[in-house]
């Protein structure tokens, strides 16, 4: 980091980087060794290989209609069969996954990693009114209920959003915005977000107002250290494998998330496909009775996700607080 | 203590501020997007000066500041909520007093399951730590905290109604009908698993305390050891914390199992409101919830505070 260069010589340059890497690598490496954290993994990769590579591998595309072969059981062309229009369902996952991805991926950038840490660290090594101003902010966003509160935002905010993005495609002279589902992924994110990074900013706070007191810290401030440089240089290193298992842990919540707002018709609208709707079409009385694999497929790529989440985040727990064990 | 009391009183004064700014914030999101409940009632045809008659009577057409201001003047002055617009003008606790009794009813009925199964099979868990059992019943238990309850409910609908035929698939009537179990278990499951994983988490912790040994040493049966002195030391913090974040649980669980079984409850209720901009309904849903909110983490905080001195001492570090 450049900022080495600020501090004082009697710090070897390297050494709180290199320590702080060295933390994280050692985790990384007790992490491979378990068997299910590397299945976990493997679930999680293809998971998003798929969405992310769907519009080159998916084998149909997702709103194609074939009315020949509507509700077809499993086949070689259809691997996991097709629904009412004929549409494909390997393909209308793998749609979804996408979704999912582009979703789980900007929240967890912003809602699990940016906002927390920044305003983690800044409420608690600022302290002072920033602190108070942040934490009072946060206790105010956590005591709403979340759900009924995401549900309103984005149910009544959707219209403006794309107002926004229709007026944004008028400035950047790319009219793809709005057909590609644009505002919708980003008024999910932006609720995702805005109510995410409470639970995150909070632990962080914790750890540097401990950290603060700490001799290392308080031989970098006699030593003069910038306060950027007392942050990044001695703080951070400390706070990532926190920021990690955290980060982790929101990715199955933020994945459901935006499921259960799309299963409400509040999330990513039609014809954009999403895990949520999906699930929807599925769960109607009579296609249960008829054609249960329509719910079958999209339930257990849901669950298989979610839990492989959930269980690489205990085992990021694990080896990060060997304690816990 | 007297700091405890300070703290508590800290924390009991913030929570008009949170209700003002929680009212002020849903006040105004609510009322920003297009549309209003006069022109998602009126649909299509409408008459324009009927409509603006209307929305001249509830004061619709005034600027959102001034809605806001004669909003909490009633509210303050005479507890006065509104009234639904949905509803014709018929007073909210009568609008949303019955829904409230049904979902409360299935959550109180998922919030005793919760705790009577989820408990013992989280202490049976951490007795059999290294034996095949343990990871077995961690795993599901994740596995059941992962899913969500709009994956849950269908898959149930689909097993118990479809396949077997042995419950309804919607709806709900008296306390004992078969129409229960199945938004009881959805309810539940995610809650008798987190319980389960929390209390053998704190079960192991205590197993290895100096009192547990000296109580095997002085010859107790392992049931005595368990029953008397594991358990009730393990399970207070349980109880404690997961009130509060069950109570979460199960209002968002509510959503997905009212509104895929047709039960006529707050859930399925909040998200009909909201689609039809009944903003006096939605205003008193949303104070109602997070005061049940903040109340539940005050009380979840002080039983920590009072069971555990680390924790005391960490929090008045830290607010």
């Amino acid at each position: 980091m450049s900022m080495a260069a600020t501090t004082a010589g009697f710090e070897a340059p390297s050494a709180g980087a290199a320590r702080g890497e060295s933390l994280t690598r050692r985790a990384m490496r007790r992490l491979l060794r378990k068997k299910v954290a590397v299945l976990c993994l493997v679930v999680i990769a293809v998971f998003y290989a798929a969405g992310a590579l769907a519009p080159w591998v998916a084998p149909y595309g997702y709103a194609e209609q074939n009315l020949d072969v509507s509700f077809q059981g499993p086949s070689w062309d259809h691997p996991f069969g097709t629904d009412r229009n004929g549409r494909d369902m390997l393909s209308r996952s793998m749609f979804a996954a996408r979704t999912t991805v582009v979703v789980t991926l900007a929240t967890v950038a912003t809602g699990g990693i940016l906002l927390p840490l920044t305003l983690g660290m800044l409420a608690g090594y600022k302290g002072g009114w920033a602190d108070s101003i942040i934490m009072r902010a946060g206790e105010v966003l956590a005591s709403m209920p979340g759900l009924p509160m995401l549900i309103l935002i984005s149910a009544t905010m959707r219209p403006k959003f794309v107002g926004w993005v229709e007026d944004a495609e008028g400035w950047i002279g790319w009219g793809g915005l709005t057909g590609s589902g644009f505002a919708d992924y980003f008024l999910i994110f932006f609720v995702l977000s805005l109510f995410g990074w409470v639970g995150g900013a909070r632990l962080i706070r914790t750890q540097v107002l401990t950290l603060r007191g700490s001799e290392y810290v308080l031989a970098a401030e006699a030593a003069g250290a910038s306060t950027a440089g007392i942050l990044f240089r001695h703080l951070l290193p400390n706070i990532m494998p926190l920021v990690i298992v955290g980060a982790s842990a929101s990715l199955g919540a933020i994945a459901g998330t935006e499921i259960a707002l799309t299963f409400l018709g509040v999330g990513i609208q039609p014809p954009q496909p999403s895990f949520g709707a999906l699930i929807t079409d599925g769960a109607s009385r009579t296609v249960l009775e008829n054609h249960p694999q329509l719910l079958l497929v999209p339930a257990s790529i849901v669950a298989s996700l979610i839990f492989a989440f959930n269980l690489l985040g205990d085992a990021l727990n694990d080896v990060f607080t060997p304690r816990a064990q | 203590m007297e700091g405890l009391a300070g703290y508590v009183i800290r924390r009991l004064l913030f929570l008009p501020l949170t209700l003002l700014i929680v009212s002020f914030a849903t006040f105004y999101i609510t009322r920003w997007g297009p549309g209003d409940p006069v022109s998602v009632y009126s649909g299509q045809y409408r008459d324009e000066e009927a409509f603006d008659r209307v929305r001249h009577k509830y004061g619709l057409d005034k600027p959102i500041i001034q809605q806001y201001g004669i909003y909490m003047e009633r509210l303050l002055l005479h507890g006065d909520l509104g009234v639904s617009f949905r509803y014709r003008d018929r007073e909210i606790p009568e609008v949303i007093g019955p829904k409230i009794w049904v979902s409360v009813r299935l959550g109180l009925y998922a919030f005793i399951i919760t705790f009577a199964v989820g408990i013992p099979v989280g202490v049976f868990a951490a007795i059999k730590q290294g034996t095949w059992l343990d990871p077995l019943l961690i795993s599901v238990f994740l596995f059941f905290q992962s899913v969500p309850s709009l994956v849950t409910v269908p898959m149930l609908v689909l097993l118990f109604a479809v396949k077997l035929d042995w419950l309804p698939a919607g709806g709900v009537d008296g306390i004992f009908s078969k129409s229960m179990v199945i938004p009881t278990l959805a309810l539940s499951l995610p809650g008798i698993a987190g319980v389960a994983r929390l209390a053998r988490a704190t079960t192991l912790g205590t197993l290895h305390e100096d009192f547990v040994r000296t109580a095997r040493a002085k010859g107790l049966a392992e049931r005595d050891v368990i029953g008397r002195h594991v358990a009730r030391n393990s399970l207070v913090p349980v109880m404690t914390t997961v009130i509060g974040l069950s109570l979460v649980g199960l209002i968002e669980g509510a959503f997905f199992t009212e509104t895929l079984l047709g039960i006529p409850g707050i859930g399925r209720f909040v998200f009909e409101s909201v689609n039809g901009r009944d903003y006096n309904v939605i205003l008193a849903i949303v104070l109602l919830i997070t005061t049940a909110f903040v109340l539940a983490n005050l009380v979840v905080d002080l039983a920590l505070i009072v069971i555990d001195p680390r924790v005391r001492a960490q929090r008045m570090l830290s607010r």
